[in-house]
């Protein structure tokens, strides 16, 4: 008998509020948190439009040592830690240490961290030799990321399997489906998952600027990620993090614990066509698709919503109309259809968790989040995008996909329990 | 329903090629030598295992030099080597049978630095378009799977050095899940000067001098590692599959793998390392008596070693196994070590001869554990345990067996 | 200013993108789309970032969008300012 895997606890750092609470209420009154960046004077770049959180680590509870050792992202990944397992209820200490794992997902990781310490140690960045008087203790850290699911590990006490995943920006949904194998085949009953990036830092900016990825719409940063919209001209970067508890039904279950879903199905392929382009039938996306129905063993039209990746990219959001109209049929143009995106801009390898909370949260109250700043109709988007206003209806079973640099495509189904077919 | 290694790969500081690695480990070539490419003498270490002989021109076409870090170079090159020799071109299986799993822990450094530089010297538009994807840690599996037509299931992890081993057996459980073959394994580099001094900041890297003496895995003048590059690319593939296709050889199958994490620092809990090779040997169906070799993680620091030496001991006996540690002759890959260790160890099994532990010799007799020195040993090798442990505490361990139909 | 000939622009092409090795670059290329001659759309922003290091020549994105020869990216950079240093 196949081993079913639920999430029974959320953790969200996100522009616009800090908190599953204030991130749920961001989202289900169409409002968006993206903003003129602020972290550092952004006027050399072409896009200068971010989502930032207003993260406070000492307010967070870190302490100087930690804010020392660990980079943005990491502090973000432990914050989100800290709430998910006060969420889910779960108490570790009763739990075997063996039988936990972290997953945690970013694609840039410590980048801020990095950049910072290459300032210091080259001259102001002038010089391709570094001094390694200036040489920070902390910058091993930086340089190989498994700090940061380890920092994680180290604040659940988990002693199972810990890895990073960071397959680009479908990371997020990738290091929960990757957490998903591990209690399936009975490796671990209990995963810590999730994602963190933080991005908003200036080589980040200017490598989406130096392929036109990001939009230029300056003048109005508020209604700059425009998903499906005829207008869109680039994605806003982000920063965020989600993670959550991931927990073997039956356990859950016998503790009487809050269950938001049941990750029903999960799969990704990769499109082995371009690292940054996207072929526009949608094809390998919709195979990630129809895979991840046919694990939960649902039909495309029990999709209540589908939770879309909607990046706000000419290229992107076209793909992935064409990949739900090749994997769902005629269904695609029933069911609802959103990008959060719109509202807290595209965090990268965190954007894929970020979501998932949102599709757990949309099946907890019920509610459709929308694609804010949407007006404008694509003649090549012409599904059903909820444009600005959220929409009360049942919600038993969402689909959440992600599409990345490398080719990555995943996607994965979230459902009630009570909805599976077994 | 058996995962087999029907091809490997290897680009490492030893040798380009699997059986010229091979050759230069059985013959105890020491790659470590001074690093070239900036000026080392302001740094306390100075020697790394570095890839001296490898021409991107001659390996890739021109096309992909421009946008890739040397690390993905590397990682294309080992890859294409470990499909050719798996006889797999881009029409052997449809393509969603075919996946690609690779680690990197440093991501593509050298690349990254460049733009950095770029940006910060002469202004944001210097900055190459390549760099949204040339840094990021899933770099390789992108560019592996676009260049090899490989739309499977993929994934690229990162668990500092454990995670080149965490990748196969990932790959063993994406065959498991229903892809018939999955490219996998691991490559680092970070030999630009940023990339060195942040390698020297972990406060792991030896000092001494002498290049036969400074990465000495359990000897007692252990002081530290000595940083390589590269790593290894191997075809992990269902046995049915690979029967039925008739791939020209089978290495050994990957019988059992596991991975566990240390306890929080001062916690006073066994490290991890332990549990990580005794799951590894029940999920391959074995008894620790059926493992002729441990290639050991040996990371050169006396502490560690003592760790790892208790950790043999418990589970073997006192000298009950056959332990090496080839990579003291290359330096530690990072995520490409666990992978090239595991080259060596199918290599061991197909040859009937376990390579020595490079340059060391006076192992401390408590340690109770049976290294191999000097020459290697021929012995009957049908099952071999490879360990990888990462800064933080990762721990993996992976066992290959002899694959008998 | 010296205007952009062909054979800067297959120096700059080679050295952003480098070159298939199934396509002889040394020939009359002219006309041949940069699809045929191996070259993405990465390649061109990243050889058109450089003939603005290089030359000072700043291409619009919607202009590079249309252009599909090395013959049309020559007539639009010859036929663009340089912009004022």
């Amino acid at each position: 008998m196949t081993r079913r895997v639920v999430i029974t606890g959320i953790g969200v750092r996100a522009p616009g509020g800090n908190g599953t609470k204030a991130f749920w209420d961001l989202l289900s009154n169409g409002r968006t948190a993206t903003r003129n960046i602020s972290f550092f004077d952004a006027s050399q770049f072409r896009s200068r439009i971010a989502g930032e959180v207003d993260f406070d680590a000492v307010a967070e509870g870190f302490s100087p040592r930690e804010i020392r050792r660990m980079d943005r992202a990491t502090q973000f990944a432990v914050a989100c830690t800290r709430d998910a397992l006060a969420d889910s209820g779960l108490d570790l200490g009763s739990v075997d240490p063996h039988r936990v794992g972290v997953s945690l997902g970013s694609a840039v990781a410590s980048a801020t961290s990095l950049e910072n310490e290459y300032l210091v140690m080259s001259d102001a960045g002038k010089s391709w030799e570094v001094d390694p008087a200036y040489l920070s203790p902390h910058m091993f850290d930086y340089l190989s990321p498994g700090v940061m699911p380890a920092e994680v590990a180290w604040e659940v006490g988990a002693e199972g399997p810990v890895t990073m995943v960071s397959d680009g920006c479908t990371s997020g949904l990738d290091s929960v489906g990757y957490a998903v194998q591990l209690i399936r085949e009975g490796t671990v009953d209990t995963v810590v998952a999730g994602a963190a990036d933080t991005p908003v830092s200036p080589i980040v900016v200017a490598c989406f600027d130096a392929i036109k990825a990001t939009t230029t719409r300056n003048d109005d940063p508020a209604h700059a990620s425009r998903p499906f919209d005829g207008t869109r001209n680039g994605f806003v970067l982000a920063e965020g993090a989600a993670m959550f508890v991931l927990e073997e039904y039956e356990a859950a279950k016998k503790r009487g614990a809050h269950i938001y879903a049941e990750v029903g199905g999960y799969a990704t392929r990769c499109n082995a066509h371009h690292m940054t382009g996207l072929r526009k039938d949608g094809r390998e996306m919709a195979e990630a698709i129809r895979v991840s129905l046919d694990e939960a063993r649902l039909d495309g039209t029990t999709i209540d919503y589908i939770n879309a990746h909607g990046s706000g990219t000419k290229q992107n959001d076209r793909h992935e109309t064409a990949a739900f109209k090749r994997s769902l049929g005629d269904h695609a143009y029933n069911v609802p259809v959103s990008s959060i995106k719109s509202m807290v801009g595209h965090s990268l390898g965190a954007i894929g968790s970020v979501e998932i909370a949102a599709s757990l949260l949309a099946i907890e109250h019920n509610v459709v989040p929308p694609t804010a700043n949407l007006h404008t109709p694509d003649p090549e988007c012409d599904l059903d995008y909820v444009p600005l206003t959220a929409r009360e209806q049942r919600v038993d079973t969402v689909l959440t996909v992600g599409s990345g640099f490398g080719g990555f495509q995943s996607a994965m189904v979230l459902h009630r329990p009570e909805v599976a077919s077994v | 329903m058996s995962t087999v290694i029907t091809g490997i790969g290897a680009v490492t500081p030893n040798g380009l090629g699997a059986e010229e690695f091979w050759k230069a480990t059985l013959a105890g070539h020491n790659a470590v030598k001074e690093l070239t490419g900036f000026d080392v003498s302001k740094y306390a270490s100075r020697l790394a295992g570095q890839i001296t002989d490898y021409d991107a021109k001659a390996h890739l076409p021109s096309r992909l030099l421009p946008q890739t870090d040397v690390s993905t170079r590397y990682a294309l090159t080992a890859a294409a080597w470990a499909l050719e020799n798996a006889g797999v071109t881009e029409e052997t299986l449809p393509d969603y049978d075919m996946g690609t799993v690779t680690s990197n822990a440093l991501g593509g450094f050298e690349f990254t630095h460049q733009e950095f530089n770029k940006l910060w010297s002469k202004g944001s538009e210097f900055v190459s378009v390549y760099e949204s994807f040339a840094w990021f840690y899933a770099v390789n599996t992108g560019q592996i799977s676009i260049r090899h037509k490989l739309r499977g299931p993929s994934a690229a992890l990162v668990g500092e050095q454990a995670g080149g081993l965490d990748a196969i057996g990932h790959a063993r459980r994406t065959v498991r899940r229903g892809t018939k073959l999955v490219v996998s394994g691991g490559v680092d580099a970070a030999f630009d000067p940023w990339g060195w001094a942040s390698q020297l900041a972990g406060g792991l890297v030896s000092t001494v001098a002498d290049p036969e003496a400074a990465y000495l895995p359990f000897d007692e003048r252990a002081a530290g590692y000595v940083p390589g590059e590269g790593g290894a690319i191997l075809i992990a593939e269902d046995s049915a599959s690979a029967l039925e296709r008739g791939a020209p050889q089978i290495y050994g199958e990957i019988a059992g793998y596991a991975s566990t994490f240390d306890p929080k620092p001062e916690s006073g809990r066994e490290p991890g390392l332990r549990r990580a090779a005794e799951l590894a040997i029940e999920d391959a169906g074995l008894v620790p008596a059926d493992i002729d070799v441990v290639f050991a993680d040996a990371s050169g620091l006396p502490d560690k070693d003592r760790e790892e030496a208790a950790a043999l001991r418990a589970i073997f006996g006192v000298r009950g196994v056959a332990v090496t540690a080839p990579k003291a002759l290359t330096g530690r890959m990072y995520a490409g070590g666990g992978p090239a260790d595991l080259v060596a160890a199918l290599l061991s099994i197909r040859d009937g001869v376990v390579p020595a532990s490079g340059h060391s010799s006076r192992i401390p007799e408590e340690y109770g554990i049976d290294l191999v020195v000097g020459e290697p040993r021929t012995k009957p090798v049908g099952a071999a345990l490879v360990l990888a442990r990462g800064r933080w505490g990762f721990n993996s361990a992976v066992v290959v067996t002899r694959h008998s139909n | 200013m010296a205007q952009l000939g062909i054979d800067d622009l297959r120096r700059i092409l080679i050295a952003c993108a480098g070159e298939d090795d199934s396509i002889d670059l040394t020939g009359d290329i002219l006309d041949i789309s940069f699809e045929d001659l191996g070259y993405d759309s990465l390649a061109l922003m990243e050889s058109t970032a450089r003939i603005k290091q290089e030359y000072g020549i700043d291409l619009s994105d919607d202009a590079v969008g249309d252009v599909e020869t090395p013959r049309a990216l020559l007539d639009l950079v010859n036929a663009t300012e340089v912009a004022a240093a």
